[in-house]
């Protein structure tokens, strides 16, 4: 039989739209997880949008600071690398570092001296996110700014973008740079390539547990749920004076400082 | 056809170069690699013929579960509950990436990078 060349396209036509539906048939039907499901653990702590909130008359030492970094760092496995390329979760920073906008030239004694704990501060519009291309950073429905370490190429645009420097990039390997004997065994490494960064303890809060920060430093950190009025978080910021850092950068940062 | 033989000698040492590894491979036998069960629990998430040929698939959904929905339980068709988790609960009854995971991997050349992050039992030595 002699092809016509309409015949032709439409035979063309079809086969191309087979290959459109195929694959999601294919996934619709087969998949791993025959009949299987997921939940939530049953005693994960949930908000709306989670919040925290530093009393700085509270933790205001190089060294206090020093002992939550460390806990943090040991129980994320955060590797400490001895150059420009070390990662950070939790920091400090004096006044000026922390509040650039808003220092003053005369500032108190008892300001000059304090150091503030930094971390990512789980912004509610946070520019990281806007700008990563893969989605490998996001924001989850609690408000927590996550990031998939199996997703993230490492391009490094969120930290172009993050205002506050929260974020650190693998230059390199980390593990060399830990102690593989005594790592967190419940806890990945990253490997090298990829951006990390404080996970407001999301792996503790799937569990019922307060993030690690927070219930080491002796009520100087209070987290909860910043859209629940009766929260603990509403009641440090309805009776304290609190700010927040580089409020022009507008990205509504969930950490609040009590000075 | 002026240069017939020459193009035909041509081709034909062509497809012998190509097809070079089929030849090499002729009346060579393929024994299924053998894996170390875990001698601690009798089953699985999921039956084992689904797990020889989707644990692939099925570890992609688990950490987007986890990760990215939150969803940190998983219940199996059989239901039983489950953790998430490749390091805290898929090794704990598979204690030996070298007996269990390599064997695969390393007959078949695939080089998953899930223990760049991901940390394996020790090995005993
Ligand atoms: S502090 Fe930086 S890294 Fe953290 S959410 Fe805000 S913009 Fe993103
Ligand atoms: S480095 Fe990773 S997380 Fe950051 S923007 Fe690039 S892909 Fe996204
Ligand atoms: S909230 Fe958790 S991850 Fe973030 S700084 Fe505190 S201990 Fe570290």
């Amino acid at each position: 039989m002699k092809q016509s060349r309409r015949n032709f396209l439409k035979f063309a036509g079809l086969s191309a739209a087979g290959l459109c539906i195929a694959p999601t048939a294919v996934m619709a039907s087969g998949g791993s997880s025959g009949g299987a499901q997921y939940e939530v653990n049953s005693n994960h702590l949930q908000a709306k949008r989670w919040a925290m909130v530093v009393d700085t008359r509270k933790l205001n030492t190089e060294e206090a600071i020093e002992a939550l970094a460390e806990t943090c760092h040991h129980i994320h496995n955060v590797p400490s690398i001895d150059s420009n390329q070390d990662i950070k979760w939790l920091w400090s920073g004096t006044y000026g570092e922390v509040f650039p906008e808003q220092e003053n030239n005369f500032p108190s004694e008892a300001q000059e001296k304090r150091r503030f704990p930094l971390l990512c501060n789980h912004c509610e519009h946070p520019s990281c996110v806007r700008v990563c291309p893969t989605k490998a950073t996001f924001v989850r429905p609690d408000g927590i700014v996550a990031m998939d370490y199996h997703r993230c190429i490492g391009c490094r645009y969120c930290m172009a973008a993050c205002p506050y420097g929260s974020r650190s990039f693998n230059f390199m390997d980390p593990r060399p740079h830990l102690d593989m004997d005594n790592i967190n065994k419940k806890f990945p490494t990253r490997m090298r390539g990829v951006v990390e960064k404080c996970n407001f303890c999301v792996e503790r809060l799937a569990v019922g547990e307060m993030p690690a920060c927070a219930e080491e430093s002796g009520g100087a950190i209070v987290f909860g749920d910043l859209q629940d009025p009766d929260s603990n978080v509403r009641k440090a910021l309805r009776e304290n004076f609190t700010i927040r850092r580089k409020p022009a950068a507008g990205t509504e940062p969930g950490v609040y400082y009590i000075i | 056809m002026h240069y017939g033989g020459k193009i035909i000698t041509g081709l034909v040492i062509f497809l012998g170069l190509v097809s070079m590894p089929f030849w090499f491979n002729i009346g060579g036998s393929y024994e299924e690699p053998k894996v170390e069960l875990p001698k601690n629990a009798k089953v699985c998430v999921a039956p084992t013929q689904d797990m020889r040929t989707n644990h692939m698939k099925l570890l992609d959904e688990w950490r987007d579960m986890a990760l990215r929905e939150g969803k940190r339980t998983y219940i199996s068709a059989k239901g039983d509950k489950y953790t998430i988790s490749l390091q805290n609960t898929c090794m704990q009854c598979h204690t030996s990436k070298e007996q269990f995971c390599d064997k695969c991997h390393v007959d078949a050349s695939v080089t998953p990078y899930c223990w760049d992050c991901h940390v394996p039992p020790k090995e005993a030595k």
